[in-house]
C-alpha cells in the first residue's frame, strides 16, 4: 500500500494525471478539440521549445543553467537568414543554423569550466551578447529569402497527421532518455549534479562534462532555430523573445530539481505535453495566453513547495 | 600597499571602475564637447534613474544569495495599479493623489516581494523558481487587473504624470529621487547593522546562524525592501512614460540583474556595494546616450552590454580564484 502511494505521488504520475484530466476537460468543453488534425497542430506550439528542454533538463541535473539559449535561438535564425540571402541551399542553412547554435554553445561552455563563471552569470551574459548581436546584424530588417523547399521542417508531415517537427521531438526524447538513463553517461550527470567535487574525487572529468552539455544545449538552441525559422518563414532579431524562462519553466515543471542531480526526461515530456495542451485548449475556449501564465506561474511554485510543504509535515510528526 | 591594507576589495573596484566611468565620460566629452552640456547630462541620469534604484533593489537580494526575476513584473503590476488608483480617485483626491499613490506602491510593491520572501524563507524553495513562478503570476494579476486595456496619457491626471518630471535644482525629481535612494544605499550598507547582517547571510549562511544572524529573515527583509522599491518604480515608470499596460518594462529583469553584474554584485552572495553598481548603471547610460553621437545604430547597445558583462565577469572570476577554491583541481 505504502510502496503504491509512493508511486502514485511521484511526480511523473502526476504530471500524467493532470495530463488526463486536461484530455477530458477539453474534449468534453470543445467539440473540435478532439480531432486528429486539430491535435496536430496543437503540437506546433511547444515541440520546439520542448526539443531544448531536453539537453536543458540535463545542464541542470548536473547543477549548472542556461539562460541564453532563446538568445542562441535568435542567433541562430540570423546565422541562417544571412545564408539564405547569399543565394545558399537549404543544406548550407541547416548546417549554418546547426553550427552557429554548437558554437554558441561551446562559448558558454568554454566561459564555464575555462573562464570559471558561475553558469548563471556567464549565460545572463552570453544571453545579452548573442541577442544584441542579432540585432546589430539586422537592426530593424526581416530577413525572409529562404528557399521553398526549407519550409519543410517547419511545416511538413512525415505521414498523416504526424508533423517533422513532432516526429524529430518524439526521436530525440526517446534518445535523450536512453541516454541519461540507461548510459554511464548519464548516470555520471547525475553524480557531476549531486555532487561535483565528490565526482571530481570519483576521477569524474566534470568539466568535460560540463562543456559538452553546454555544447549539446546550443546544439539543440540551433535545432530549434531551423524549426521555427522553417515555420515562420522569416527572421527577426526578436525571434524566440523571452523563450528563455517558459523552457525553464518547463524543465522545472517537469521535476527537475534546480539544486542539481534529480530529474528525468520522462517528466519534461510529460511537462511539455501539459504546457502545450493548456496553451492550446485555453485558446480555443477564447481564454488569452497571459492568464494562462498565472496557472503555470502557480504550478512552477507548487512543483517545489509541495515537497517541501510535505517534508515539514514529517518532520513535524516525528 | 598602504591604500591596498585600508580598502577592501570592493571599495578598490569601486575606484578603478569609477576612474574607468570617468574616462568613458571624458572621452566621449572630448570628441562631443555637447555631451557634457548640463542638458545632456539630466538627461542622461534621468534615463538611468529608474534603473539605479532597481539595481540597487536587486543587489539587496543578491547579496543574500538570492534572485529576484519577478521585479520588472512587480514594476508593472505596481505601475498599472497606480496608474488605475488615480484614474479612480484622482479627481476626489485632488494634491493628496500623489502621496497617496506612492505609499500605495510602496505597500503593495512590499507585499509582492514578501511574498517572495516569505516562500524563501519559510519553505526554502530556491529563488530562482519561486521569483520565476510570481513573475508569470504577477504579469497575469496584472492582465486580469486591466482586462487587456492600456491606460493612457489622457485618462492620467496631471499631477500623476508631472510629479517624476517637476524640475528642481536642473534636475527631474525622478533624478533627485535615484540620487536619495542612491546616497540612503551607500551610507546605509556601510553603517547599520542590518547591512551588515545582510553581507554576513550571504557571504556565509552557516556562520551567520552561528552568530545569531537567522539567514532566512535576512532574504526575506532583503526581497521585501526590493519589492518596495520596484512598486515606486512602477508608478514612476508609468509616469514616466505616461501609459500603463500589462507588458511595460517585459524582460527588464534581466537587464536589471544585468547591470548589478557590471556594478561588480558576485552573484554567489555577499560581494557588492552600492558605489559600483550605481557606477555601472552610469556605464550603461553613458554607453547608451553616447552610440548616436558616435554614429553607431543604437541596435549595437545590447551587444555591448553583453561584452561589458561578459568582460567584468570574467575579471572578477579570476579575481576569487586567488582566495577560494582550496580543493577545486582543475578536473
Amino acid at each position: 500500500m505504502k510502496a503504491w502511494a509512493q508511486r502514485f505521488l511521484r511526480w511523473e504520475s502526476m504530471l500524467a494525471a493532470v495530463l488526463v484530466l486536461e484530455f477530458v476537460l477539453f474534449a468534453s468543453l470543445s467539440p473540435y478539440f478532439l480531432d486528429l488534425y486539430t491535435l496536430s497542430d496543437a503540437t506546433f506550439n511547444f515541440t520546439e521549445r520542448a526539443i531544448v528542454a531536453l539537453p536543458l533538463a540535463m545542464l541542470i541535473i548536473a547543477g549548472e543553467i542556461d539562460i541564453s539559449v532563446a538568445a542562441i535561438i535568435a542567433l541562430s535564425s540570423v546565422s541562417m537568414g544571412l545564408t539564405a540571402s547569399s543565394g545558399a541551399g537549404t543544406g548550407a542553412i541547416v548546417c549554418a543554423g546547426l553550427g552557429t547554435g554548437l558554437g554558441a554553445g561551446m562559448i558558454n561552455g568554454a566561459l564555464v569550466t575555462i573562464g570559471r563563471v558561475p553558469s548563471i552569470v556567464a549565460t545572463i551574459g552570453t544571453m545579452t551578447l548573442f541577442r544584441g548581436a542579432a540585432y546589430a546584424v539586422l537592426g530593424d530588417r526581416v530577413l525572409k529569402e529562404y528557399p521553398e523547399s526549407f519550409a519543410i521542417f517547419g511545416q511538413g508531415y512525415l505521414v498523416g497527421a504526424l508533423s517533422i517537427e513532432l516526429a524529430l521531438f518524439m526521436v530525440l526524447a526517446l534518445l535523450s532518455g536512453l541516454f541519461l538513463h540507461y548510459t554511464r553517461w548519464g548516470r555520471t550527470i547525475f553524480a557531476v549534479g549531486a555532487n561535483p567535487v565528490a565526482s571530481r574525487f570519483a576521477g569524474v572529468p566534470v568539466n568535460r562534462y560540463r562543456f559538452a552539455l553546454f555544447a549539446a544545449t546550443g546544439l539543440f538552441c540551433g535545432l530549434a532555430a531551423v524549426l521555427l525559422t522553417s515555420r515562420l518563414g522569416s527572421t527577426r532579431p526578436s525571434i524566440a523573445q523571452g523563450w528563455e524562462l517558459e523552457i525553464i519553466s518547463m524543465v522545472i515543471l517537469g521535476g527537475v530539481s534546480v539544486w542539481g542531480g534529480k530529474g528525468s526526461i520522462l517528466g519534461v515530456v510529460l511537462a511539455a505535453l501539459v504546457f502545450g495542451l493548456i496553451t492550446f485548449g485555453l485558446g480555443l475556449m477564447n481564454i488569452p495566453g497571459i492568464v494562462m501564465s498565472i496557472f503555470v506561474g502557480a504550478l512552477l511554485i507548487a512543483v517545489v513547495a509541495t515537497p517541501a510543504l510535505l517534508g515539514r509535515l514529517k518532520a513535524g510528526r516525528a | 600597499m598602504k591604500i591596498r591594507a585600508r580598502l577592501g576589495d570592493a571599495s578598490r573596484r569601486d575606484l578603478a571602475f569609477g576612474a574607468l566611468t570617468l574616462l568613458l565620460f571624458l572621452a566621449v566629452t572630448s570628441a562631443f564637447p555637447a555631451f557634457a552640456s548640463p542638458r545632456n547630462v539630466a538627461g542622461l541620469l534621468d534615463d538611468t534613474a529608474i534603473l539605479v534604484m532597481l539595481a540597487l533593489a536587486q543587489m539587496l537580494v543578491i547579496l543574500v544569495r538570492g534572485i529576484d526575476l519577478s521585479i520588472a513584473a512587480n514594476l508593472a503590476l505596481c505601475g498599472m495599479l497606480a496608474a488605475q488608483f488615480d484614474r479612480a480617485f484622482a479627481d476626489t483626491l485632488a494634491g493628496a493623489g500623489v502621496p497617496l499613490v506612492i505609499a500605495l506602491t510602496l505597500l503593495a510593491g512590499g507585499l509582492l516581494g514578501a511574498f517572495n520572501g516569505l516562500l524563501v524563507w519559510k519553505l526554502r524553495l530556491p529563488p530562482i523558481v519561486v521569483t520565476l513562478g510570481t513573475m508569470s503570476v504577477y504579469r497575469g494579476v496584472i492582465f486580469l487587473l486591466s482586462g487587456g486595456a492600456w491606460v493612457n496619457e489622457n485618462e492620467m491626471s496631471r499631477g500623476f504624470v508631472g510629479f517624476p518630471r517637476i524640475e528642481i535644482l536642473g534636475l527631474s525629481v525622478l533624478t533627485w529621487l535615484a540620487i536619495f535612494v542612491a546616497a540612503v544605499f551607500i551610507v546605509a550598507l556601510r553603517r547599520t547593522r542590518l547591512a551588515r547582517d545582510l553581507y554576513a547571510a550571504g557571504g556565509n549562511p552557516d556562520a551567520a546562524a552561528y552568530s545569531g544572524i537567522d539567514a532566512g529573515r535576512a532574504q526575506f527583509i532583503a526581497y521585501t525592501i526590493c519589492g518596495a522599491i520596484a512598486g515606486v518604480c512602477g508608478y514612476l515608470w508609468v509616469a514616466r512614460f505616461a501609459v500603463a499596460y500589462t507588458d511595460i518594462a517585459l524582460g527588464f529583469e534581466l537587464s536589471v540583474i544585468a547591470a548589478c553584474l557590471i556594478g561588480g554584485v558576485s552573484i554567489a552572495g555577499g560581494i557588492g556595494s552600492a558605489a559600483g553598481v550605481v557606477l555601472g548603471c552610469l556605464f550603461i547610460g553613458i554607453i547608451r546616450s553616447s552610440l548616436p553621437l558616435v554614429g553607431i545604430s543604437a541596435f549595437w547597445q545590447m551587444f555591448i552590454n553583453g561584452a561589458v558583462i561578459l568582460v567584468a565577469v570574467l575579471l572578477s572570476a579570476r579575481q576569487r580564484d586567488v582566495k577560494r577554491h582550496i580543493l577545486e583541481a582543475r578536473a
